[in-house]
C-alpha cells in the first residue's frame, strides 16, 4: 500500500499486443480477457434486447412492435444472457483469471484446454447469434415442447446447435478448474485454507460437468426432432412432451447455481476485505456451497407443479426445494456476522457487496413463494417468477460479477478507477434494478402473465414503472465502461495491494507477470488472516 | 392508463382466501428477514466502520451455537411452509363429488369449452355462483395453461394428457381467463373471461341458445359411427372388454398392474389402446389417434362415463 505505487515493466500484457500474442495464447491471465472481451459484448447485446421488451411494454397494446417480433425479442433475451453471458461470467473471466493466482499455480492444469474452450464458446455464440438473426428465434430460452418441435416457424434448429457447441465450453472449463484445484495447489495451500472464491468455483464446475451433457443433449434432441421427426415429445407419435420439461430443468435449475456460486464466491472474499475480519464460519460457507450443489440437482420438478404432476411428486420436489434454501440462509447469516466487530471500510467493491446481499435476501426469500406448492399455482408463469429470476440472476449473480470486476480490475489491468463515479454507478444499478423489478413481483400476484406482449390496462402503471427503472438501471451499466475505460490510461497506478487484501493473487504485481509467481510460494496461514497485516509477499 | 389501478387481486373463489393467507405468512417471513438482515448490515457497516487505516480488528472465527441457531430456525420455518403449501395444493387437486365438469380444450390461440348440458363456448365460461367446476383440460396442439388470478387457479392444458382442476366461484363477476404457458405468436391474445353468474341466471343464459346435443349424445353416435360397438358389447360376448359400469371402478390389466378407469385412462385406451390392455383380453384393438379430435375423444369419454348397468346410454 506504498503511496508511490508504480506500473511494473514486466507483467502478462506486456508481452505483445499483436493479434496472434491474443489468438494463440495459453496464459490463464490472457483467456479470462479474451472471455471478458466477449461476455461484454454478449451483454451489450442481451441488454439491447432488454430495452427492446421494456419499450414495447410500455403501452399495453402492443403497438410498438409486432406479436413475432415480441417473442423473438424476449428469447433473444434470455437465450444471449443465460447461455452467453450469465453462465460463462464470473467463472471464464474471474476464475479463470484468479484461481491459478488464488492458489499458486503457474497456470490452470490444461492451458490449452483452455485456448480451445474459448474457442468453442465464440463457435457457439456464432452460430447461435446467426439463428436469432437469420429467421430468429421465438421459442423461448426454455425451448418448451411441442411447441419448439412441431410448431415453431422459427431457427430453432441452429440455436439448439449453437446452445449445444456452446455447453462444451462449459463443459472443459469445469473440468479444467476441478484437475487444478485437486492437483495444482501450492505448498501449505491445503484444502480448508482455500480462499472461498475458489471453494464456490469447485462446486460450480462440478455442476458444469454433471448437468450440462443432459441440457446439451435435450436441446440436440429438440433439434433432431424438427429435422428428422423422431417423436420423443410429440404425443402423436407416442412421445412425452412433459419428459421435455423434466430433462430440460434437470440442468437449467442446476444453472442458476452455476451462476450464483461463484458470486457468492466473490462476496465471500470481498466481505473479508472491507471489513478486514476472516469470514465468519469458513467451513460452514465452503460446505454450503457444495451443499447447495447437491441438493440443487433434485429440485428440477418444482418448475412443473401445474403441468399435472402426481400430487405425491410434487410434495417430495417442494420439500427438496425448501432444504436447498437452508444453505443460502447459513451464508448469508454468516456474511452479515462477519462485519461484527470489523473494520468496515465503504469502497466500491463493498458498495457492491451491500446490494447484493440486499438483492439475494429479497431474491432467495421470494423462491420460498414459489417452492411451495399451495401459492406457487397461482404465481408460476407470472410476472412474479421473472422478478423473482430477475433478483437471482441480475441482483444476485451480477451484481457479485460487478463487484468482483471492481475490486480486482486493479489487479487486472495495474490501475486505478475513479472511487466517486464507481460508487455512484453502483448506488444508480441499485435504485434501478429495485424499479425495474419490484414492481414485477406486485404484477405477478396480480396475475400478469409473462411472455405477453399485449396485457390488460391495468397492469399498465406498474408497467411504466418497470421500464422507467430499465432506463435508470441502463445508465448504471454505462457508466462502468467510461470510467473503466478511461482508468485504462489515466489511472493512478495500482501498486500490488491497493485494498490491503489477503490472497496471494495480492503478493504479485498488477498486472501480475506472465508466469504468476517468480517461485513457488508456500503457504503458511489461513485464508483471511487479517488480524495480521498483509506482507508485502508471503513468499518464501 | 386505467385511473383505477388495483393492487391486490380479486378474490372469488373458495380457497382464494385459502392461497392467500400462505401468501401473506410467507410475506411476513420475507419481510422479517430482510429488514432484520439489512439491518444488521446497516448497523454493523455503520458502527464498525474503518476509523484508521491502522484497525486491525480481533480475530473471530464463528460460533458453533449461532451457526446451528440460524440453520435450524430457518428450517423449523420452512417445515411449517411446506406443510400449509402442501395442505393447501391438496385442497385445490381434489375435486368435489358434486362438481359439475367443463371440459376444456387449449388450442393455438383459443380456449374451447364445453359445459356438461353440451352448450359450447369460445374464450368465454359461464358459471353458477357457489356451484364446484371441476375442469378436464387438454390442449390440442402446444402446452397451454389455464390461469383465472381471481380464483388462484393454473393448470397446464398438455397434449396427449387431461389434467383436472377444479373451482368453486364465491362473487359473481367478470373475471379475467388467461392462458399462461407460452404457445407462440398470439399467446398474450389467448385470453377470455369467465362470468360468474346467479344460479337462476345461468339457468336462463342455458337456456338461451339453441338447444344443444350434450357430450353424451354426441359420444353415443360417436360410438355408433365408429364401430366401437362391434367389439365392446353389454353382454360379455364381444372382443373387448364390457364399458357398462367401468367408470371409476378399478381395472386389472394383463401386466398385472391395476388401474382406476378415469378420464385419462379410456382417453388413452382409445388412442393408444395397446398401452394398458385388460386382463384376460388380447390387444387387437386398432388406435383411434387422428381418426377423432380432442373434443370428440372428449364426448367419447362423456358417453363411456354414462354407461351404467344395465345398459342405459344416459344418466
Amino acid at each position: 500500500m506504498s503511496t508511490e505505487a508504480t506500473y511494473p515493466k514486466d507483467h502478462f500484457l506486456s508481452g505483445g499486443w499483436d493479434l496472434k500474442s491474443w489468438l494463440l495464447t495459453t496464459d490463464h491471465k490472457r483467456i479470462g480477457i479474451l472471455y471478458l472481451l466477449s461476455i461484454s459484448a454478449m451483454f451489450v447485446l442481451g441488454g439491447i434486447y432488454a430495452g427492446l421488451i421494456r419499450w414495447n411494454l410500455l403501452v399495453p397494446d402492443g403497438s410498438h412492435m409486432s406479436a413475432d417480433t415480441y417473442n423473438k425479442t424476449f428469447t433473444a433475451h434470455g437465450v444471449i444472457m443465460v447461455f452467453f453471458f450469465l453462465i460463462p461470467s464470473i467463472p471464464a473471466v474471474l476464475g479463470n483469471f484468479l484461481i491459478p493466482l488464488m492458489i499458486g499455480a503457474k497456470d490452470l492444469a490444461f492451458p490449452k484446454l483452455n485456448l480451445l474452450s474459448w474457442y468453442v464458446y465464440v463457435l457457439g455464440a456464432g452460430i447461435t447469434l446467426y439463428a436469432l438473426l437469420a429467421g430468429g428465434l421465438d421459442t423461448g430460452w426454455t425451448f418448451y415442447t411441442p411447441y419448439s418441435t412441431v410448431f415453431a416457424q422459427s431457427n430453432v434448429e441452429f440455436a439448439a446447435i449453437g446452445i449445444f457447441v456452446a455447453g462444451f465450453s462449459s463443459i472443459l472449463t469445469g473440468l479444467n478448474f476441478i484437475v487444478t484445484i485437486h492437483t495444482m495447489r501450492a505448498p501449505g495451500m491445503t484444502w480448508f485454507r482455500m480462499p472461498l472464491f475458489v471453494w464456490a468455483h469447485y462446486a460450480t464446475a462440478i455442476i458444469q460437468v454433471l448437468g450440462t451433457p443432459v441440457v446439451a443433449i435435450t436441446i440436440l434432441l429438440v433439434a433432431l426432432e424438427r429435422i428428422f421427426h423422431f417423436g420423443f415429445f410429440d404425443p402423436a407419435r407416442g412421445g412425452d412432451p412433459i419428459l421435455f420439461q423434466h430433462l430440460f430443468w434437470f440442468y437449467s435449475h442446476p444453472a442458476v447455481y452455476i451462476m450464483i456460486l461463484p458470486s457468492m464466491g466473490v462476496i465471500s472474499e470481498l466481505i473479508t476485505c472491507f471489513s478486514r475480519k476472516r469470514v465468519f464460519g469458513y467451513s460452514f460457507i465452503a460446505m454450503s456451497s457444495l451443499a447447495i450443489a447437491a441438493i440443487g440437482f433434485l429440485v428440477w420438478a418444482h418448475h412443473m407443479f401445474v403441468s399435472g404432476m402426481a400430487v405425491y411428486s410434487a410434495m417430495v420436489f417442494s420439500a427438496l426445494t425448501y432444504l436447498v434454501a437452508i444453505p443460502s440462509a447459513i451464508k448469508t447469516f454468516n456474511w452479515t456476522a462477519t462485519l461484527y466487530k470489523g473494520s468496515v471500510s465503504w469502497e466500491t467493491p463493498m458498495i457492491y457487496v451491500f446490494c447484493f446481499l440486499g438483492l439475494f435476501l429479497i431474491g432467495g426469500l421470494t423462491g420460498l413463494f414459489l417452492g411451495n406448492l399451495g401459492t406457487d399455482v397461482h404465481l408460476t408463469d407470472t410476472y412474479f417468477v421473472v422478478a423473482h429470476f430477475h433478483y437471482i440472476m441480475v441482483g444476485g449473480a451480477i451484481m457479485g460479477y460487478l463487484g468482483a470486476i471492481h475490486f480486482w480490475w486493479p489487479k487486472i489491468t495495474g490501475r486505478r478507477y475513479s472511487e466517486a463515479w464507481g460508487r455512484l454507478s453502483a448506488v444508480l444499478i441499485f435504485v434501478g434494478f429495485n424499479l425495474t423489478f419490484f414492481p414485477q413481483f406486485l404484477l405477478g400476484y396480480l396475475g400478469m402473465p409473462r411472455r405477453y406482449y399485449v396485457y390488460p390496462d391495468e397492469f399498465q402503471v406498474l408497467n411504466v414503472l418497470s421500464t422507467a427503472g430499465a432506463t435508470l438501471l441502463g445508465f448504471g451499466y454505462l457508466f462502468p465502461s467510461f470510467y473503466l475505460l478511461h482508468s485504462l490510461f489515466k489511472g493512478k497506478p495500482a501498486g500490488d495491494n491497493p485494498w490491503g487484501a489477503k490472497g496471494l493473487e495480492w503478493t504479485v504485481s498488477s498486472p501480475p507477470p506472465t508466469h504468476n509467481f517468480e517461485t513457488v510460494p508456500v503457504v503458511t496461514e489461513e485464508a483471511y488472516d487479517y488480524a495480521k497485516p498483509p506482507k508485502e509477499a508471503v513468499v518464501v | 392508463m386505467n385511473p383505477a389501478m388495483p393492487l391486490l387481486p380479486e378474490r372469488a373463489s373458495s380457497y382464494a382466501g385459502e392461497v392467500d393467507a400462505l401468501f401473506y405468512f410467507i410475506v411476513a417471513v420475507t419481510v422479517f428477514f430482510t429488514v432484520g438482515v439489512s439491518i444488521a448490515l446497516v448497523f454493523f457497516a455503520v458502527k464498525y466502520r474503518r476509523r484508521s487505516d491502522a484497525d486491525r480488528p480481533e480475530e473471530i472465527h464463528g460460533s458453533l451455537a449461532l451457526e446451528l441457531t440460524w440453520t435450524l430456525i430457518p428450517l423449523g420455518i420452512v417445515v411449517v411452509m411446506f406443510v400449509w403449501g402442501a395442505k393447501v395444493f391438496f385442497h385445490m387437486n381434489r375435486p368435489p363429488d358434486d362438481a359439475m365438469t367443463v371440459s376444456v380444450v387449449g388450442k393455438r390461440w383459443m380456449w374451447k369449452l364445453q359445459h356438461p348440458t353440451g352448450q359450447r363456448e369460445i374464450n368465454e365460461l359461464h358459471v353458477p355462483v357457489g356451484r364446484s367446476v371441476k375442469l378436464v383440460i387438454t390442449s390440442e396442439d402446444a402446452i397451454h395453461s389455464f390461469f383465472v388470478p381471481a380464483f388462484r387457479i393454473k393448470k397446464d392444458a398438455v397434449p396427449g394428457r387431461y389434467n383436472v382442476a377444479w373451482f368453486r366461484a364465491t362473487k359473481t363477476g367478470t373475471y379475467h381467463l388467461f392462458c399462461a404457458e407460452y404457445c407462440g405468436t398470439e399467446h398474450s391474445k389467448m385470453i377470455g373471461r369467465v362470468v360468474v353468474m346467479a344460479p337462476e341466471a345461468y339457468q336462463t343464459w342455458l337456456a338461451g341458445g339453441p338447444p344443444p346435443e350434450s357430450p353424451v349424445v354426441a359420444g353415443e353416435k360417436l360410438f355408433t359411427e365408429l364401430n366401437c360397438v362391434t367389439c365392446h358389447r353389454p353382454d360379455s360376448a364381444g372382443r373387448g372388454p364390457v364399458l357398462q359400469g367401468l367408470f371409476g371402478r378399478s381395472v386389472k390389466l394383463a401386466s398385472g398392474d391395476t388401474v382406476v378407469a378415469d378420464e385419462a385412462y379410456v382417453r388413452e385406451s382409445v388412442v393408444n389402446p395397446a398401452a394398458k390392455v385388460v386382463a384376460g383380453y388380447q390387444p387387437v384393438m386398432p388406435t383411434y389417434q387422428g381418426q377423432v379430435s380432442e373434443e370428440q375423444l372428449i364426448s367419447l369419454v362423456a358417453y363411456i362415463e354414462s354407461l351404467q348397468v344395465p345398459t342405459e346410454a344416459s344418466r
